[in-house]
C-alpha cells in the first residue's frame, strides 16, 4: 500500500492503454487522490481548456489508504476541469470501485483525448483494454453496470459509469459506481460523456500491502475504536445517516427553503432521517431498509431504501420496487426543502433517478427550486416548461422534471444546464443560488456564518465538503463556535480546508473527521507510506494542495470577484429562527481569510506563500 | 465445546473488513479476491450476506479429496487444507455443495476457511458483530443442517 | 464376520475405513493388485507435472494408517467368485473366504483396435507403472502422440507440456471432451490448446503403428508421425471380467441397488465398476468419478456393517484443468427434456457458463474459466432447490449462481 507506483494512461483518441511509473516526487508532495491528481492535471493541461473538449483530461485517482483496512479506506476521486464551474472539479466517491482499482495494481487512471466511438475501459489486474460500448450508449447506469458484469462473466467486477445525463451533457452529471455511489458534483460525468467513455470496469486480484504492516494494523485498529466510541460516527451516522442533520439544521434556522427565500422548512420532519425509520401509513413498512457501508467503512452511514409500491411515482413501475440508495441529507434538502416538497417517497424516487442516470441531486434540486421561483414570478411560463406547473411544493413537477432531465428531453434540457445559466437566460441572475456556477448545498450561510466563507472560497464552486465548519459551528467538533458570529471563522475555514484536502488525498472519507483529529489520521498514513507523514507535514501538504487548486482556478480566469455569494445571502435577512434578521457577513471574513492564506487583497497567493509551499 | 462462526446477515453493512482481515491473515496482503469469507451484496433486497465454510459434519471436501490433503482439526472442528499435500485437482471445489472451497490458481492449491486456529480474524474485524465466533449450539447451525440434509447423498434414517 | 474388499482405490479404501470406524470387530481385508500403497489416479497428472512425487499420490499418507485401523492389505488380483461358498479366487491360486464382499475393482484404460498399438513405446496413463514409463520416455523436444482428447487426455497435457514435449492430440470425434463439455466449451478448450502450442486434430484416426527403428504412426489424414511416445487415453471400462459366471447381474457395470448391494445378498459394489442410482435420470449409471467412488464406498460399508443407509444417487460432475484452463460440468449439462437454459459466452477471455433448467430448478451446468464457488452449482442441483425469481436473474446473468444459491437457501431479504 501507500502507492503501487503505477498509473494507467489511456489515450482515447488513439485507443491506447499504457502503464507508466507514478511520479514519486509528486506523490511525496501531494499524497494521492485529490492532491496528486490535481498536480498531474496542472502539469498536463492548460487551465483555460474547454472542459468538454478532447484536450481536457479526466483522472480517476486513489489515495494511499484506498484498499486498506483503515476505516473508510475505499475512496477515489475524479479530477478534471469542470463544465459547470470552469474551475477545477474534484468529486469524491465511496462504494467499492476505488479499492478494486487499487487491488488491480493501479494508483490512478488518466484519460485523455476523445474516442471516435463509445467505449468502456476494462481493467483486469495488469491488463487494460478499451471495449466497444455502442450498445451501452443511451443506457442508464443501472442497465450498464449489470450488462458489463454479465458480458465479462464476473459478478465481482466493479463498474463506474455514466448514465444518459453524462451522455447528454447535463452540466452537473456525475459518475456512478456500485449503482448508487457517486462522484457527484461539478459535472465530471459530462466530461466523461464528452470523451465517449461510458464506463470503467475493474477486477483486481493482486491486492495491496502497507509499508509497515505491524504499525499499520495497530494504527487502524486504534482508529476504528475511536470511530466506534464516538457519538456521531458510532451512533448518529449509522442510525440516521447524514439525514441526522435534517431536524437539527432546521431548528437552528439554517435550512435553506424554497430557493433560499426562507431558512426553515415546515416539512423538514417529514423528510428527516427519523421519518425514514417510521413505518409508512400506506404499507406499514419504513422507507429505510438498512444502512450500508462503503468499502472498509466501519461507520456505515449509507441509506438503503425502498419506495412505497403504492406511491403514484412507481405504482405502475415495478422496476423501481427494489431497494437502492436512499436520500442522503443533501439530496433530501435539495429535492425537498429547496423545492418545498415534503413527500419522502417522491424524493426517494427522484433520488433513484439521479443515481440511475447519473446526475447530482444537489445541483438538480437547486436548479428546479430556482426554476420554481422564476415560474412563480412569471419569468418562466407554461410555454417554457411545456405545460409543467412549476410551483413550489409540486411533487409532480419535481418527478416529471427528474425524468425529463435524465432523458435530456423538453424543459429537462434547460434544467440540465444548472441554475446559473437558467437564471441568466430568464433575466434574473441574482436568483441563482450558486458560487462560481455551482449550486449551494444544504446549509444557510445566514444561520451558519462560516459556511458563507466556505462557499465563497471553495475551489470547486459552492460546496460543503471543502470545509465543513458546520462541524464546529453546529456540532461542536472539534470545539464549538457560535454559528452567528464571524470572528475567528476565517482561521476556522482555512484549517478545515487544509485538513480536508489531506483527507481527500488519502483515500479516507471526510466523515472520519467527526471523530478523528489529524493525530489519529497521521499514524495510519505514516504506517502505510514511505516518507514523512507527520501531522505538520500533512497539514502543509493540505495547504499546498489548496493553493495549487487556487492557482489553477486563477489561471483558468477566475478572480477575487468570484469569491462571493448571491445577493440574497448578503442582503436579504433570515426571516425566522435563531438567525432572524441576519445576513451573511462575508465582507468581514474574506479579507481576513486572504491575509491568513498569505494571498494578496486580490486573492492571489504571494510569491512568499508559493515559495513556502514549494509551489 | 466446539465453536463456530455465527453469521447474521441483518447486521452486516457490507464494509468487507472481514475479507480484508482474512486475506491479510492468510495471504499477507489486503486482497478480498483471496479471502476465504465473501460478502454477497443482494442489492435489490438491500441485504449483505457474509458467507464462508460452515465446517459441516458431512465434510464433502474432505471425503472427496483423493490425496488426504484435507484434514479435521480435532480442536476446532475445522476442515483444513494441508497445502503441501494438495495437488490442486479441484475435485473438492465441485464436491462442496456450498461453494466455499475454492481454487487459488496463483498458489496451485485450494483454499478454505480454517477458523484461524480457533481465533477467526473475520469475527475480530467485524465492526457490527454480524460475524461472531460462538458455541456451535448457538449458531443456528440447525438451519444449515437442514440444508445439508437436502443435499446429502444419503437419506437420513429414522 | 469377514469383510473382503476387492480394489484399493478410493472407494475400497473409504469402505475399509468406514467399516473399521463402525467397530464391528470382524476382519477387514483390502485386496489390491498393484504393488504400491493405495493411491489416487486423480493425482497422476500432478506427478507428471512434477508437483508431487509418487508418495504424493497415496490416498493416505501415514504408512501405519491401515494397520492402525485393523485393515489387512493383500496384493493379489481376483480371478473369480464363488457366491455359494462365499469365496473369492485369487490369481496367486489362493482363495479368500468372505461373509460380506465389496467389489471396488474400478476400471481400466482401453486400447482401440489399431494395428501395432500393442507394441513398445505405447502406454496408457492410468497407473503409477504407466507414469514411470512415460516419464522415462519424455525429454524436452520429444514428440508425443496423444490418442484421445477426453478428460484424462486433457488433464495430462500440462505435465507433458511442462516437460517440453511437443504434443499432438488426435481424436476420432468432432470435438474435445465430448463426454463432459458442450460444443462451445469443447471448442474453447481446443483453441486454448492451440494457443499453448498443442496440436489438436479432431476427426482424425491412427490407422497403423509400426516399430521398425522407432515408432511410426500413419494417420487417416495421410500424415505420418514419428513420435517418441504414444499415450493412449481413449476411455475406460469397468474391471468385472472376473465375475463372469458368478450370477452377479451386470449391465455396463455391476448393477447395485440403493444400498450398493448387488442382486446377491452380501455382495456389494462401488465406484467405477458399479452401476448405481443416477441422481439426474433416476435410472442406473456408471459414474466413474472420484466423488462417486467415495460416496459409494461409505454407503456400501455402512450397509455391510448392518447400518442401513440409502443412497440418493450420484451426480455426474467433473472438473478439468487443461493446461491452466479450468472447466467443469455437472448433472444434465446436455440439457433436460423439455427444459431450458441460460448461457454466457466470452470467447475473448475464455469464459463460458451454461446452466440447464427444468422449470425453476437447476439440473445441469457446464463452465469454462470459472473457479469461484462452483460447488454451489452442485448444491443447487442436488438439493433440487426451487429458484423462484432467481431463475429470471440467472437467465440474464448465469454467473450470479452463487447469489442465487444463497438467495434461495439462506435468509436474505
Amino acid at each position: 500500500m501507500g502507492w503501487h507506483g503505477k498509473i494507467l494512461r489511456v489515450d482515447l483518441s488513439k485507443g491506447t492503454c499504457k502503464a507508466e511509473d507514478l511520479n514519486q516526487e509528486w506523490a511525496r508532495n501531494y499524497l494521492g487522490q485529490r492532491g496528486l491528481a490535481t498536480k498531474y492535471l496542472c502539469e498536463e493541461t492548460d487551465p483555460k481548456v474547454d472542459p468538454l473538449s478532447p484536450d481536457n483530461k479526466l483522472i480517476f485517482a486513489t489515495g494511499p489508504l484506498t484498499g486498506s483496512m483503515a476505516s473508510t479506506g475505499g475512496r477515489y476521486s475524479v479530477i478534471t476541469k469542470g463544465p459547470l464551474t470552469n474551475c477545477i472539479a474534484c468529486s469524491n466517491s465511496g462504494g467499492y470501485w476505488g479499492a478494486e482499482l487499487k487491488f488491480a495494481g493501479w494508483d490512478m487512471v488518466i484519460l485523455e483525448g476523445k474516442s471516435k466511438k463509445p467505449v468502456y475501459l476494462f481493467i483486469s489486474d495488469d491488463e487494460a483494454t478499451l471495449m466497444p460500448a455502442d450498445d451501452l450508449w443511451g443506457k442508464s447506469v443501472w442497465e450498464t453496470e449489470p450488462t458489463i458484469k454479465a458480458r465479462l462473466q464476473d459478478p465481482q467486477i466493479r463498474v463506474t459509469s455514466i448514465g444518459r445525463a453524462g451522455e447528454n451533457g447535463v452540466l452537473y452529471a456525475g459518475i456512478i459506481n456500485d449503482l448508487h455511489r457517486a462522484a457527484g458534483r461539478s459535472g465530471v460525468g459530462a466530461v466523461m460523456g464528452s470523451k465517449n467513455l461510458k464506463a470503467i470496469a475493474v477486477r483486481g486480484t493482486k491486492g495491496d500491502k502497507p509499508h509497515d504492516p505491524k504499525a499499520f494494523m495497530e494504527a487502524t485498529v486504534a482508529g476504528k475504536k475511536v470511530l466506534a466510541e464516538n457519538a456521531v460516527t458510532g451512533q448518529g451516522l449509522p442510525t440516521y445517516g447524514t439525514q441526522v442533520l435534517m431536524n437539527v439544521i432546521n431548528e437552528i434556522g439554517a435550512m435553506p427553503t424554497r430557493n433560499w427565500r426562507e431558512v426553515q422548512f415546515d416539512g423538514a420532519a417529514a423528510i428527516s432521517g427519523e421519518a425514514m425509520h417510521e413505518p409508512r401509513k400506506s404499507d406499514g413498512k419504513a422507507n429505510l431498509v438498512t444502512n450500508q457501508a462503503c468499502f472498509g467503512c466501519t461507520i456505515a452511514c449509507g441509506r438503503i431504501s425502498k419506495i412505497d409500491e403504492e406511491h403514484f411515482t412507481v405504482k405502475t413501475k415495478p422496476e423501481y420496487w427494489h431497494a437502492s440508495g436512499g436520500v442522503e441529507y443533501e439530496a433530501a434538502w435539495a429535492l425537498g426543502s429547496d423545492t418545498g416538497i415534503d413527500d419522502l417517497e417522491a424524493l426517494t424516487y427522484a433520488n433513484y433517478l439521479c443515481n440511475e442516470d447519473g446526475f447530482d441531486p444537489i445541483s438538480f434540486g437547486a436548479t428546479v427550486a430556482a426554476a420554481m421561483e422564476l415560474y412563480e414570478m412569471g419569468a418562466i411560463t407554461d410555454k417554457d416548461t411545456g405545460g409543467i406547473e412549476l410551483k413550489f411544493g409540486s411533487v409532480e413537477a419535481l418527478t416529471t422534471l427528474t425524468e425529463l432531465t435524465a432523458k435530456g428531453e423538453g424543459f429537462g434540457k434547460e434544467i440540465g444546464l444548472g441554475s446559473k445559466r437558467l437564471c441568466e437566460k430568464y433575466g434574473h441572475p441574482d436568483l441563482s443560488m450558486t458560487v462560481k456556477g455551482q449550486e449551494f448545498p444544504a446549509y444557510d450561510a445566514r444561520g451558519i456564518q462560516g459556511m458563507g466563507l466556505t462557499y465563497a472560497t471553495s475551489n470547486r464552486g459552492a460546496c460543503h465538503l471543502r470545509s465543513y465548519t458546520v462541524a464546529s459551528e453546529v456540532m461542536g467538533i472539534p470545539e464549538k463556535t457560535d454559528p452567528l458570529v464571524t470572528d475567528g471563522k476565517a482561521g476556522l475555514v482555512m484549517a478545515f480546508q487544509d485538513a480536508t484536502a489531506v483527507v481527500d488525498s488519502s483515500g479516507l472519507c471526510v466523515f472520519v473527521t467527526f471523530a478523528w483529529s489529524m493525530e489519529d489520521i497521521a499514524p495510519q498514513i505514516q504506517a502505510a507510506c514511505e516518507g514523512d507523514w507527520s501531522v505538520e507535514n500533512l497539514l502543509l501538504t493540505g495547504e499546498r494542495i489548496w493553493n495549487l487548486e487556487r492557482k489553477y482556478n486563477l489561471s483558468a480566469g477566475m478572480t477575487a470577484k468570484d469569491d462571493t455569494l448571491p445577493k440574497r445571502l448578503l442582503k436579504e435577512a433570515a426571516k425566522t429562527g435563531p438567525a432572524k434578521g441576519k445576513v451573511n457577513d462575508l465582507g468581514k471574513m474574506l479579507p481576513e481569510y486572504y491575509e491568513l492564506r498569505g494571498w494578496t487583497t486580490e486573492g492571489v497567493p504571494t510569491n512568499e506563500t508559493l515559495d513556502r509551499l514549494a509551489l | 465445546m466446539i465453536r463456530a462462526l455465527q453469521i447474521e446477515p441483518v447486521k452486516c453493512t457490507g464494509c468487507l473488513q472481514c475479507e480484508m482481515a482474512c486475506s491479510y491473515e492468510k495471504e499477507g496482503v489486503f486482497n478480498p479476491a483471496k479471502s476465504r469469507i465473501k460478502v454477497f451484496n443482494f442489492h435489490e433486497e438491500g441485504r449483505m450476506v457474509p458467507y464462508t465454510c460452515t465446517q459441516c459434519a458431512e465434510a464433502w471436501c474432505l471425503h472427496a479429496c483423493p490425496v488426504d490433503a484435507i484434514r479435521l482439526d480435532a480442536e476446532t472442528g475445522a476442515k483444513i487444507v494441508v497445502d503441501v499435500l494438495c495437488v490442486g485437482c479441484k475435485v473438492c471445489t465441485i464436491a462442496c455443495p456450498f461453494g466455499t472451497i475454492n481454487y487459488n490458481a496463483s498458489a496451485g492449491v485450494v483454499v478454505k476457511c480454517d477458523l484461524c486456529d480457533g481465533d477467526p480474524e473475520c469475527a475480530k474485524a467485524c465492526p457490527t458483530e454480524a460475524i461472531t465466533y460462538v458455541d456451535a449450539d448457538w449458531t443456528g447451525l440447525e438451519r444449515m443442517r437442514d440444508w445439508a440434509d437436502k443435499t446429502a447423498n444419503e437419506q437420513p434414517q429414522a | 464376520m469377514k469383510h473382503v474388499i476387492l480394489g484399493a482405490g478410493p472407494g475400497g479404501v473409504i469402505a475399509a475405513e468406514t467399516l473399521s470406524k463402525q467397530g464391528h470387530g470382524g476382519a477387514i481385508t483390502l485386496v489390491g493388485d498393484e504393488p504400491e500403497p493405495p493411491y489416487s489416479r486423480m493425482a497422476i497428472p500432478y506427478l507428471l507435472s512434477d508437483i508431487i512425487d509418487e508418495s504424493g499420490t497415496y490416498l493416505r499418507k501415514n504408512p501405519d494408517h491401515y494397520e492402525k485401523l485393523g485393515i489387512d492389505r493383500l496384493q493379489a488380483r481376483a480371478s473369480g467368485i464363488d457366491t455359494k461358498k462365499g469365496r473369492v479366487a485369487l490369481d496367486n491360486g489362493k482363495e479368500l473366504p468372505y461373509d460380506r464382499l465389496l467389489i471396488a475393482t474400478g476400471s481400466s484404460a482401453t486400447t482401440p483396435p489399431i494395428e501395432g498399438l500393442d507394441g513398445p513405446g505405447v502406454h496408457h496413463c492410468w497407473t503409477l507403472e504407466d507414469t514411470r514409463h512415460i516419464l522415462k520416455s519424455i525429454e524436452p523436444g520429444s514428440e508425443v502422440l496423444l490418442m484421445g482428447a477426453g478428460f484424462v487426455a486433457c488433464i495430462i497435457l500440462n505435465g507433458l507440456v511442462k516437460r517440453g514435449a511437443k504434443v499432438t492430440a488426435i481424436v476420432r470425434g468432432p470435438r474435445m471432451v465430448r463426454s463432459m463439455m458442450t460444443e462451445t466449451a469443447g471448442g474453447m478448450i481446443k483453441r486454448w490448446c492451440g494457443e499453448k502450442g498443442i496440436r489438436v486434430l479432431t476427426e482424425t484416426n491412427a490407422t497403423r503403428v509400426t516399430h521398425d527403428g522407432g515408432l511410426k504412426v500413419d494417420l487417416d489424414n495421410s500424415e505420418t508421425m514419428n513420435p517418441a511416445l504414444i499415450i493412449v487415453a481413449v476411455g475406460v471400462k469397468p474391471n468385472m471380467d472376473f465375475i463372469d459366471g458368478s450370477g452377479i447381474e451386470t449391465d455396463y457395470g455391476i448393477l447395485v441397488d440403493n444400498h450398493m448391494q448387488t442382486n446377491i445378498e452380501g455382495i456389494f459394489a462401488t465406484g467405477d465398476v458399479a452401476q448405481g442410482l443416477d441422481f439426474s435420470s433416476g435410472g442406473r449409471s456408471v459414474h466413474a468419478i472420484q466423488p462417486t467412488a467415495s460416496e459409494h464406498g461409505r454407503i456400501a460399508a455402512l450397509n455391510m456393517a448392518g447400518v442401513p443407509a440409502t443412497y440418493k444417487g450420484s451426480l455426474l460432475m467433473n472438473v478439468l484443468d487443461t493446461v491452466g484452463l479450468i472447466a467443469t460440468s455437472f448433472g444434465q449439462w446436455q440439457g433436460a427434456k423439455g427444459g431450458d437454459h441460460a448461457e454466457a459466452v466470452d470467447e475473448d477471455h475464455y469464459k463460458y457458463l451454461r446452466l440447464e433448467f427444468e422449470e425453476d430448478r437447476l439440473v445441469g451446468a457446464c463452465s469454462v474459466g470459472i473457479t469461484q464457488h462452483v460447488g454451489a452449482v452442485r448444491g443447487l442441483i442436488q438439493s433440487r432447490t426451487r429458484l423462484g425469481h432467481w431463475k429470471k436473474r440467472l437467465v440474464q446473468d448465469p454467473t450470479r449462481f452463487m447469489e442465487a444459491y444463497l438467495g434461495s437457501t439462506q435468509p436474505v431479504g
